[in-house]
């Protein structure tokens, strides 16, 4: 088993160093020097700007300015925001609760939905509910997440109004952060209007997120189980006469789910992608809305920083699976 | 290929998703003959009109117009021309790129191997819209470019389908036999190989063609992407934002149009993997 995490964790040290190597080129694939592009369209004069390259190690060959950069990473420092001259990491840390708690709220959703309407079509196989189902699903692994922001947005908060467009919580509402996320904080507050107010602000980016990931889970789980119950040990379980749902359940099910939650773990690189346009239809202050804001303000720093934190918590979190998956499955654990 | 066709025409999902195909290649193609209107013509007398089954509606704009006049419909079909243009490029670049990376990979192996593989795992590690944005940031924004991030992000895909399934070919006979006759690498390569690997390739770059086009649309929904007047779905979604409380048509139709061309090309490639992997077939 230790043989097996070690060699996980040697096989990702290369692709971290090229993340960076990554990560750093593309402060200078940009056009223009990033002293430029920091001072903006004021302006520099050519002295200013020859003594600030050179404080900044800008007049270094490029291997010297990639060391001194993965120095600088190694002391979790990520640089400053052009525009708001703050550390990238601060805001990172402090914009990041918000997009973990849509996301696991998201998944906690597609699983609750996806996982048993799933088990029922593949028990309920060649039915009406089957096909039903699969259509439904194809159609929301196929959905533009943007659009159907926009469309859940038209119909419950403009049409109906029982929801807000946007935020997190009510202007009405001010919620001491101390955790970072709404739901626990406005828990904690006392005040039951707050969390009533952050629970309808989530709600709808939570079902819009987790459209895609509860179509995939849906259709795994169906074909996971399909394949389960056609098994030796379930016509057995079934002989022994145990009821249905005790088969389904704990015999199938408990089977089906490893390829499942392999699949769970894996998505959530494409849940940032999705909480990137999640975030921008409901302005949700989170890690998505923050990275797009920062394109629109050439905040290339912000845009760096930022996307290698990503890159490398979705690193962290594939290794997490990689070692899960081995120490479920022994068999793998060559 | 008769045995192909049985099996294919049996998912009634998959015979759907060709139906649209069809009539989605045949919209794009007759644009200039099946829209009523030019994309881009403003008719000052018509700012938002709503769709012919509303009230104030009309023939003449049966989807409506959009806020400076333009005919919706005329806008999404030209919109159906760029996205399947969008689509094939897209799948068309990164599948050449992969596929030479992918048997030059196989075939070289050692170092060769380790270096391209590597680059297709940093590539994957970053979240596929995420990198194109970051892409489209550099380049910066346009059709073109936005284009080349999304083929860039759905690269390793095909490099890795390629490099394991050549791999697989290479160990077996029919490759010593042909490479003991004295064909050469390249031949051994593109003539001799590849045709057997084709089938994954082709599932997959179905599946592709889904991708590109949703993610240039999203792309062109954050400004990356086409730029306006261009009648691309995504960023003529991105217009209508502003007054898509007034006017929800605007919103409704070119989404739905995206929709339903990405669903077209999914159960399509659905179909075409059940038919073609003997595996899953009962």
């Amino acid at each position: 088993m230790l043989r097996f995490l070690l060699g996980r964790v040697t096989l990702i040290l290369p692709t971290f160093v090229c993340v960076t190597l990554a990560s750093f080129l593309l402060i200078h694939a940009v056009p223009g020097d990033p002293i430029e592009v920091r001072v903006g369209e004021h302006g520099i004069a050519p002295e200013r700007l020859a003594m600030l390259r050179h404080q900044f190690g800008l007049d270094q060959p490029l291997w010297k300015q990639f060391l001194d950069y993965e120095t600088q990473l190694a002391h979790g420092d990520l640089g400053n925001s052009v525009v708001t001259h703050a550390s990238v990491w601060d805001e990172f840390l402090t914009l990041f609760p918000a997009t973990v708690e849509l996301g696991v709220c998201a998944l906690i959703f597609a699983l609750v939905v996806g996982l048993p309407l799933g088990v029922i079509a593949a028990v309920r196989r060649g039915t009406a509910f089957d096909y039903g189902l699969m259509g439904v699903s194809v159609t929301g692994a196929s959905m533009p997440i943007f659009w159907w922001g926009l469309m859940v947005i038209l119909v419950f908060s403009v049409f109906l109004g029982w929801t807000p467009v946007s935020g997190r919580i009510g202007d009405a509402f001010f919620v001491e952060p101390w955790s970072g996320f709404m739901l626990i904080d406005s828990w904690y507050s006392d005040d039951e209007g707050a969390v009533w107010s952050a629970l309808t602000h989530l709600i709808l980016p939570t079902i819009v997120l987790g459209t895609v990931p509860l179509a995939t889970i849906a259709r795994m789980t169906r074909s996971s189980m399909l394949e389960v119950l056609g098994d030796d040990f379930i016509r057995t379980a079934r002989a022994k006469g145990l009821s249905p749902l005790r088969v389904v359940v704990v015999h199938a099910l408990r089977n089906a789910l490893i390829p499942v939650v392999t699949v769970v773990g894996l998505q959530v690189g494409g849940l940032m992608g999705g909480a990137i346009l999640t975030e921008t239809i409901f302005a949700w202050p989170g890690i998505g809305h923050w990275l797009v804001e920062a394109i629109q303000r050439r905040d290339y720093p912000v845009l760096q920083g930022g996307t290698l934190v990503i890159a490398v918590l979705v690193m962290a979190v594939n290794l997490g699976v990689d070692v899960t998956y081995g120490f479920l499955n022994p068999r793998i654990r060559k | 290929m008769r045995d192909f066709w049985r099996s294919f025409s049996q998912n009634r999902g998959a015979v759907l998703g060709l139906l649209l195909m069809v009539g989605l290649i045949i919209l794009a193609v007759t644009a200039d003959i099946a829209a009523p209107f030019s994309p881009i013509e403003q008719y000052r007398d018509a700012f938002l009109a709503p769709p012919v089954w509303m009230e104030g509606g009309s023939f003449r704009y049966v989807l409506g117009t959009d806020d400076v006049g333009r005919d919706i419909l005329s806008r999404l079909i030209f919109g159906a021309r760029l996205s399947l243009m969008i689509g094939f490029m897209v799948v068309a670049l990164a599948l050449s790129v992969g596929t030479t990376l992918g048997l030059a990979a196989a075939f070289a192996g050692g170092i060769v191997d380790i270096v391209i593989m590597r680059l297709m795992d940093v590539i994957l590690v970053f979240p596929s819209l995420l990198l194109a944005i970051v892409i489209v940031a550099i380049l910066g924004p346009g059709l073109f470019n936005a284009m080349l991030a999304v083929s860039v992000v759905i690269l390793p895909s095909y490099t890795r389908l390629v490099r394991a399934s050549a791999l697989s070919e290479l160990a077996r006979d029919y490759v010593k036999a042909t490479r003991s006759a004295g064909a050469g690498t390249l031949r051994l390569m593109f003539a001799v190989v590849l045709p057997n690997c084709l089938a994954p390739l082709i599932v997959q770059a179905s599946l592709g063609f889904s991708n590109a086009i949703l993610d240039a649309a999203a792309l062109g929904f954050l400004g990356l992407g086409a730029q306006p007047p261009t009648p691309e779905w995504g960023t003529m979604l991105a217009g209508a934002l502003q007054y898509y409380q007034r006017a929800w048509w605007v919103l409704a139709f070119p989404g739905l149009s995206i929709l339903i061309t990405v669903l077209a090309f999914n159960l399509f490639g659905d179909g075409l993997r059940d038919a073609l992997d003997p595996k899953l077939k009962r």
